[in-house]
C-alpha cells in the first residue's frame, strides 16, 4: 500500500465532521483535518484490547464445557441444543476427542471479567459523550436523504462489488456504517452485557426478571453465545472494509485523528492552525 | 503554544491529584464497608473488586431463585471426586455416626456437633440451582440446618468478618463473608431431593452457599472457623480457589 492510498480531499469537501469554521481557513494543498475526536480515539483502542481479552477468554471458557442447553439447566446428564465439535478441558464432557485440553478456566474467568468492567465503562463514556458532543445525532444516525430505498440500496451495490469509497466517506460514515455501528453499540453490547449478568447467581437473585425473561440460566449462556458470534462478524466485516477503504489512512485517522492528503504540508503549523 | 501547554500541564496535574486522592478515598471507603475481596491484590484486583464491591451492594439481603418441585433435574450430577481419605472411610464405615463438625474462632462457646444434633435442628429445604463455573447446572431440592442457626448457637463474636469451612478431603477450603454466611439459604446441607445428601454430592455434610458457584459449596464439611482476617489461612487469599488460580467470590 503506497501514498496513492491517502483520501485525496477536494477543496470544497466538508469539513463538517469536527472542524467546520476551520473548513475557509484551510489551504487547498494542505488538508489536515480531525477525523475522530481523541475520547472516541482513545476509546475505540481500550474497547479493541478488551475485546480480544473477551474473545480469547470466553473461547477457553466454553472449552471447558462446549455443550449449549435451553431453559434453567442442563448438564452432562440432559440433551443439549447442540454441542460444538471441539475437544474440552474436562474429561466430564464426551467429545469423541481422545483427549482432555488443558484447564485454563481459572485466569480466563478473572479475565475476562476484568476486561468486561473495563469495556463497559468504556463503553459507557464513549456513550452518553456521544449524545452531549452531537456523535449520535451528527455521526451515526442516518441522514434523512440515506433513507430513501434507492440510496439504501446503491450503498448495498457499492459494497457488494466493493468499491473503494468516494472521497466525501473519508469524512463521514455511510448509511450501511452508521446502522451496523448503531445495531452494535445499541443492540448488541447491551444484549451481551445483559447475557452475561443474567448468568450470575448471586445478580440475579436481586434482580430475577433479567433472567426469567431470556428463558433461564442456560437459555442466557446461549444467547450469549450467539451475540458473542454476530460481535465477532461485526469484527470481521468491520476489518474487510477497513482494508478495502485503504488500510493505512483508516488506521492514521483512528490514531492520530487525523485524514491527510498526500501533499499536506506537515506539521505542527497546520495542525494549530485547525485546533484554532 | 507555550501558554496552552502550562495550563494544560497545571490543569493535568491537579486532575490526577484529585484522581490519586479520589481513588485513596474510594479504595479507604471500600475497606471499611467490606467491599475488598481477599484476593484483590495482582493484575485482576480491579476486576474483582468491582465485581466484589457492586454483588455486595446490590444484593447483601436478596434471595437465591427458588424453584417448583416439577422443576428438579431428574439426576443431580455427580462431580469427580478424589479417592476419599482413610479418616472419610472409617466414618464411613460406621455409618458416619462419628462425624464432627467443630465450630471455633471468634465464637463464645467453641462446639463440636454430630449429625443427628444438625438434624435436630428445625430443618429447612430449598429448591435451587447449583452452577458450576464450567458452564453446567441442576436444581435440586437441598435439606439442613442454616448456618447461620449453628453460628448464632455458639455466639458469634462482633468483631467477626468471615467463616471459613474445611472438608475432611485435604487443601480444599473455602470462605464467606458474614453477609453469605447469615444469609437464610446458606444451608449445612445433609439432604437432598427428600433423601440423604449422596457422598457424590456431598453428603454426609456440604456447606450450600446457592448464591455462589458450586465450589464455594464444599462438599464433606468437618470444621468451621469464624474470624475477622482470611490473612492468616492458607496464602491469604481468602481460600483454596484463588490458591489455585479461581477467583474467591464466585457470585458470578
Amino acid at each position: 500500500m503506497g501514498e496513492s492510498e491517502f483520501v485525496e480531499l477536494p477543496p470544497e469537501a466538508p469539513l463538517a465532521v469536527s472542524v467546520p469554521s476551520s473548513a475557509s481557513a484551510v489551504p487547498e494543498t494542505a488538508v489536515v483535518a480531525l477525523r475522530h475526536s481523541a475520547l472516541v480515539r482513545v476509546t475505540h483502542w481500550i474497547a479493541t484490547l478488551c475485546f480480544f481479552a473477551l474473545l480469547v477468554t470466553g473461547i477457553e471458557i466454553v472449552i471447558s464445557h462446549p455443550r449449549f442447553y435451553w431453559g434453567e439447566t442442563g448438564n452432562i446428564l440432559t440433551t443439549p441444543l447442540f454441542q460444538l465439535p471441539i475437544p474440552s478441558s474436562r474429561a466430564l464432557v464426551k467429545t469423541g476427542y481422545g483427549y482432555v485440553l488443558p484447564d485454563q478456566n481459572g485466569w480466563s474467568r478473572y479475565l475476562h471479567f476484568q476486561a468486561a468492567w473495563i469495556v463497559v465503562l468504556t463503553g459507557l463514556l464513549y456513550v452518553i459523550s456521544g449524545f452531549f458532543t452531537g456523535h449520535w445525532r451528527k455521526d451515526l444516525l442516518p441522514r434523512k436523504a440515506d433513507l430513501s430505498w434507492r440510496a439504501f440500496s446503491a450503498a448495498i451495490a457499492s459494497h457488494v462489488r466493493f468499491a473503494r469509497p468516494s472521497t466525501d466517506e473519508a469524512w463521514s460514515y455511510n448509511v450501511l456504517q452508521r446502522l451496523s455501528y448503531l445495531i452494535v453499540v445499541f443492540i448488541l453490547f447491551p444484549l451481551v452485557i445483559w447475557t452475561g449478568l443474567a448468568m450470575s447467581l448471586s445478580f440475579v437473585s436481586a434482580f430475577p426478571a433479567s433472567v426469567t425473561l431470556l428463558g433461564g440460566e442456560q437459555s442466557a449462556r446461549t444467547i450469549h453465545f450467539f451475540v458473542s458470534i454476530a460481535l465477532v462478524l461485526f469484527l470481521v466485516v468491520h476489518v474487510v472494509m477497513i482494508c478495502v477503504a485503504g488500510f493505512r489512512s483508516r488506521m492514521r485517522a483512528m490514531i492520530t485523528g487525523r485524514v491527510t492528503t498526500e501533499n499536506m504540508t506537515a506539521g505542527p503549523a497546520a495542525a494549530q492552525k485547525e485546533r484554532t | 503554544m507555550k501558554d496552552i501547554s502550562r495550563r494544560k500541564l497545571i490543569l493535568g496535574g491537579l486532575a490526577a491529584t484529585a484522581g490519586v486522592a479520589g481513588l485513596c478515598v474510594a479504595a479507604n471507603l471500600a475497606e471499611k464497608y467490606g467491599l475488598v475481596p481477599p484476593d484483590h491484590g495482582g493484575i485482576y484486583g480491579l476486576g474483582e473488586t468491582l465485581t466484589y464491591a457492586s454483588q455486595r451492594l446490590l444484593t447483601r439481603h436478596s434471595l437465591a431463585r427458588e424453584f417448583p418441585r416439577g422443576q428438579i433435574s431428574k439426576r443431580p450430577v455427580e462431580n469427580e471426586l478424589a479417592p476419599p481419605p482413610e479418616a472419610f472411610k472409617r466414618l464411613q464405615a460406621g455409618g458416619f455416626a462419628d462425624w464432627r463438625l467443630s465450630v471455633d474462632g471468634m465464637v463464645d462457646h467453641p462446639a463440636s456437633f454430630s449429625l443427628d444434633q444438625l438434624r435436630s435442628y428445625p430443618s429447612r429445604s430449598q429448591i435451587t440451582i447449583l452452577a458450576c463455573e464450567e458452564g453446567w447446572s441442576y436444581i435440586a431440592e437441598w435439606i439442613g440446618v442454616p448456618l447461620s442457626h449453628v453460628l448464632e448457637s455458639v455466639g458469634i463474636q462482633p468483631q467477626a468478618r468471615y467463616v471459613v469451612y474445611f472438608s475432611i478431603e485435604p487443601d480444599w477450603w473455602e470462605s464467606i463473608d458474614m453477609a453469605d454466611a447469615l444469609h437464610p439459604q446458606t444451608f449445612l446441607a445433609y439432604g437432598m431431593n427428600g433423601g440423604e445428601l449422596s457422598i457424590a454430592n456431598g453428603g454426609p455434610l456440604r456447606l450450600r452457599v446457592p448464591r455462589q458457584l458450586g465450589y464455594k459449596s464444599v462438599k464433606f464439611v468437618t470444621h468451621i472457623t469464624v474470624t475477622d482476617s482470611l490473612k492468616k489461612f492458607g496464602k491469604g487469599l481468602g481460600s483454596a480457589a484463588p490458591e489455585g488460580g479461581y477467583s474467591w467470590y464466585a457470585g458470578i
